[in-house]
């Protein structure tokens, strides 16, 4: 139990610490590395909760995907991050201010519905039916009571994927393009063009 | 001591809060805005799973895996619109993005 309880503290100091480093840090290439870090020690405490399988999930999607292509993004554009940077000692205490309160509202809400609630009673994590594993009984759920919402996230993927690839593909003037059709219709008559030379002339086009 | 709710709950809000902060600082920067609203449902992932945990109901998990689906369609969205806002204007400073103003 104690040494559950140091993890705990440990992947969460780092977590909120990470966090902070997101937002604060000058470089946007550290941000999404701070990121990163964040979503791992996140997964940590996923595994805390006995949600491996979510754990894995955010490791494989976030740190795999979605980080890579905030990396890649940020790496592509040629941007002066110094001068977007203005107005940060300017907003920061009032930010500050705000979140603090957001922060202790939200710390004393859930002291509440912890000590009040429907989770009042319980005080041992267990994420899966009993019997199952964590993966079986997610799959149980997921592909029985919700698989309509299954399909539908994989229908806002798609739309997603079809999406970006729309807003980020542009055509440039002046690029050659292979065009199949033009090549299946060509035949001896436009491909091909006999010249008579006379002796002694050459040709010259 | 050990580990309840009320811990993984505040951890959650703690970083829900960082995220809000992150979106209050960094107003012109979009791609900032964009980690701190994964930041954002990053917390929200955080208090679904601790309460599917500890009231022993696995729905709070599948619904989390629901929200990672829409964070990662907005990430990849959000970032292709950033994209192409800066092929059309050259920078990314959106405090002053007021094309569509009329």
């Amino acid at each position: 139990m104690a040494l559950q309880a140091i993890a705990f503290y440990l992947l969460s100091a780092v977590t909120v610490v990470a966090g902070l480093c997101v937002v604060s840090a000058r470089n946007p290439v550290h941000s999404v590395l701070f990121l990163i870090l964040a979503f791992f020690s996140a997964a940590g405490l996923f595994v805390l909760l006995g949600a491996e399988f979510l754990a894995m999930l955010l490791v494989v999607v976030y740190v795999g995907a979605v980080a890579v292509l905030f990396l890649f993004v940020v790496m592509m554009l040629d941007v002066d991050f110094a001068a977007l940077r203005q107005g940060f000692a300017q907003y920061a205490p009032l930010g500050a201010l705000i979140g603090g309160f957001l922060a202790f509202e939200m710390i004393l809400v859930s002291t509440a519905v912890s000590t009040h609630g429907a989770a009042a009673g319980h005080d041992t994590p267990q994420a899966a039916t009993q019997g199952f594993s964590n993966v079986e009984s997610i799959g149980r759920v997921l592909y029985t009571d919700y698989i309509y919402f299954f399909q539908a996230a994989g229908l806002v993927l798609l739309v997603a994927m079809i999406g970006a690839i729309v807003l980020t593909l542009r055509h440039k003037p002046g690029v050659r393009r292979q065009v199949i059709a033009d090549q299946v219709a060509r035949g001896p008559k436009t491909g091909m063009r006999i010249v008579q030379i006379k002796p002694g002339e050459g040709i010259s086009e | 001591m050990s580990i309840g709710l009320a811990h993984y709950l505040a951890v959650a809000a703690i970083l829900f809060t960082i995220g809000v902060f992150g979106i209050f600082v960094n107003r012109k920067n979009i791609i900032v805005i964009l980690m701190s609203i994964e930041l954002i449902l990053l917390a929200v992932n955080i208090n679904l799973v601790a309460f599917s945990s500890f009231l022993h109901d696995v729905v709070g998990q599948i619904f989390a895996m629901f929200v990672l689906t829409v964070a990662a369609a907005e990430a990849a969205v959000g970032l292709a619109i950033l994209v192409t806002f800066f092929r059309n204007r050259g920078d990314i400073a959106v405090d002053d993005a007021s094309m569509m103003k009329g």
